[in-house]
């Protein structure tokens, strides 16, 4: 009976195989280590916040005059409001720290390297409007830090030549950052940015399971067809989508083997999200800062305007350059440059395990780089702290500049036919 | 289909009046989306321009008017105080301006089209507290000058064109918004001359 509905079902939609395809008889490389758990992760914080987003409009109110108000009654008298505000509040920064991961991740085996280019753009497309979503999100509560972050973005705009004004003008809706303002951006913090996201991610897995899974060693685990003696060969099946144009080695299925394993790597974040929601929902200033558990007031500007601790390495470079339009371009530029970073690399290796050392040395003062520019994002612009920043911002260009040249003639390790490990 | 004969120059042609006449729909309907964002009537009426009659005002006065919630200063400087101004230049933080915290036709010694009249917005420049005018007793706040402005929640202080004193918490000058004379007695707050 059920069976016959299945196969009824199965004639009029393949549900069944587009499960095998990506999942079930899927090729995943089986020397995937913890590097490979971020994406998964990424889509769990994903339905977190899709999940509590929705449970939040239920008691939002975007307005101006009603904000405020409607943030501390969902906090105060909406049963479990403070849980379900804490758990997207928190979702928002642990969306930053797996997708960071997963980004480096990507950097470190070189998963952004031909055949994976559209994979990368899809996923700094993702990454973009990411930030949007955290933005736009962040002026909702309407506090006063959500008020002068959002001035500060929007002015950035006001750098522009020619259209400048007018462009901040139209964004605002108002002379001001008003209750016009922060309609929209719920408009497209709730509707269009979620819809936006959800199709990248998706095209994100399409474009993955078409040119398949990378691995921390780089190589390829389809082997041309008939290459590959049988007794060689993988010993599962996989789905013929995979198997007609190559013989896979070295690999597994990615569900049950690669869905348990992920698993675990869950229950670890999830223990983690668990205790900042519970015992630090504030991350110590730096998930929802002081000045914003006060009501936004355009005629008090907070004596320290930091942004969230996940734009600190661009909002750094913004304000180290001293003048606006160029700030605006060194703040654009560095999301650009990652952008563009599988042309930026010229090298065919992959994995950084069989790059030169300089490689590895490079993306070591990347991260390090990045790192520092995050913690100067949220510090008060000092001299001190702008010469530091001038460094870490030469290290965060360098990472490309340094890339692009090493990388034509690269002094490379020989690269293994096959993964290495079990 | 493929046994069918084909005029692929007519095809051409209607594929691309067809892509022409499709484009220019989209931007037709791209229009009221975009448009929408616009300030909408009510906002614009909000932040109208605020018209000012500066004849009534007597040498030394201070008024206020409203600008987009925001109060503005309206002074009617003596020449008495226009000549003292360059005399505490060594004390300011930025006696020349360079920072554009005023239009570029008020950047000058006075920070102001008619030497005559300071237009400056009343809120520090610190924390957006709302300076107080101290006509002929500042020398308590700075010695040697008579006419300024005192911040009272965190200290900070302006001389008569607005400009920030040297050691105190506000970092810039106080804001001149865009103004212009229509006429010899009307003051516009919110418009260039020209625009209006």
């Amino acid at each position: 009976m059920l069976n016959n509905l299945m196969a009824w079902i199965e004639q009029r939609l393949p549900l069944m195989d587009a499960m095998n395809k990506h999942a079930a008889q899927y090729p995943a490389p089986k020397n995937f280590n913890f590097w490979y758990v971020f994406g998964i992760l990424a889509s769990v914080v994903l339905v977190n916040q899709l999940l509590t987003g929705v449970w939040l409009t239920m008691n939002y109110e975007p307005s101006g005059e009603g904000a405020f108000a409607s943030v501390e009654y969902i906090m105060r008298d909406v049963d479990y409001g403070w849980l379900l505000r804490y758990m997207h509040s928190t979702g928002a920064s642990a969306f930053f720290i797996v997708v960071y991961m997963h980004m480096f991740r990507g950097m470190m085996y070189g998963s952004y390297q031909k055949p994976r280019e559209l994979l990368w753009l899809f996923g700094m497309l993702i990454f973009l409007v990411l930030m949007a979503e955290a933005f736009m999100g962040y002026l909702l509560p309407w506090g006063n830090m959500s008020y002068w972050g959002a001035q500060v973005i929007i002015s950035i705009f006001g750098a522009i030549p020619v259209i400048g004004d007018d462009l901040t003008l139209w964004i605002r809706g108002d002379y001001v950052i008003s209750g016009a303002t922060l309609n929209r951006f719920f408009a497209l913090h709730v509707i269009a940015l979620p819809l936006v996201l959800v199709v990248l991610v998706f095209l994100h897995i399409l474009a993955l399971h078409e040119v398949g899974s990378n691995n921390p060693d780089g190589t390829s685990i389809k082997k041309p067809k008939g290459s590959v003696p049988p007794e060689e060969q993988s010993k599962f099946t996989f789905h013929e989508q995979y198997t007609k144009k190559y013989d896979i080695v070295d690999a597994i299925p990615f569900h049950p083997y690669y869905t348990v394993k992920d698993l675990v790597a869950v229950v670890i974040f999830l223990i983690g999200f668990c205790w900042v929601m519970f015992f630090a929902p504030e991350g110590g200033g730096y998930f929802m800062e002081a000045p914003n558990f006060e009501p936004a007031n355009g005629l008090k500007t907070p004596e320290h305007i930091a942004p969230v601790w996940y734009f600190g390495p661009f909002y750094t470079i913004l304000r180290i350059i001293p003048d606006k339009l160029l700030g605006a371009v060194g703040m654009f530029g560095a999301i650009v440059a990652l952008f563009l970073l599988p042309w930026f690399d010229r090298g065919t290796v992959k994995s950084l395990r069989f790059r030169c050392t300089a490689h590895t040395v490079n993306l070591v003062q990347f991260a390090i780089c990045f790192i520092v520019l995050g913690a100067l994002g949220t510090l008060p612009a000092t001299p001190l702290n702008n010469m530091i920043g001038i460094v870490a911002s030469f290290g965060y260009f360098g990472f490309f500049v340094a890339l692009w040249i090493y990388s034509k003639n690269e002094k490379t390790k020989p690269v293994p036919e096959r993964v290495t490990g079990k | 289909m493929s046994n069918a004969p084909v005029n692929n120059g007519r095809r051409r042609f209607l594929t691309a009046a067809t892509s022409v006449v499709g484009g220019v729909g989209v931007v037709g309907v791209a229009v009221p989306f975009i448009g929408s964002w616009n300030p909408s009537a009510r906002a614009k009426a909000a932040g109208a321009p605020v018209e000012v009659n500066v004849s009534k005002i007597e040498p030394g006065q201070l008024i206020r008017a409203e600008w987009r919630g925001k109060p503005v200063y309206v002074v009617r400087r003596t020449d008495e105080t226009l000549s003292s101004l360059s005399a505490h230049d060594g004390q300011l933080k930025d006696p020349n301006s360079e920072v554009p915290q005023q239009p570029v036709y008020a950047t000058n010694e006075f920070r102001s089209i008619k030497p005559e009249f300071l237009v400056a917005l009343g809120v520090c420049t610190h924390l957006g507290c709302a300076p107080t005018h101290h006509k002929g007793d500042f020398e308590q706040h700075v010695a040697g000058v008579k006419n300024g402005f005192f911040c009272p929640c965190h200290g900070s202080k302006f001389d008569m064109a607005g400009r920030v004193f040297q050691s105190v918490p506000a970092p810039t000058n106080l804001m001149v918004p865009e103004h212009s004379f229509p006429t010899e007695d009307t003051l516009l707050i919110g418009v260039s001359g020209g625009e209006a």
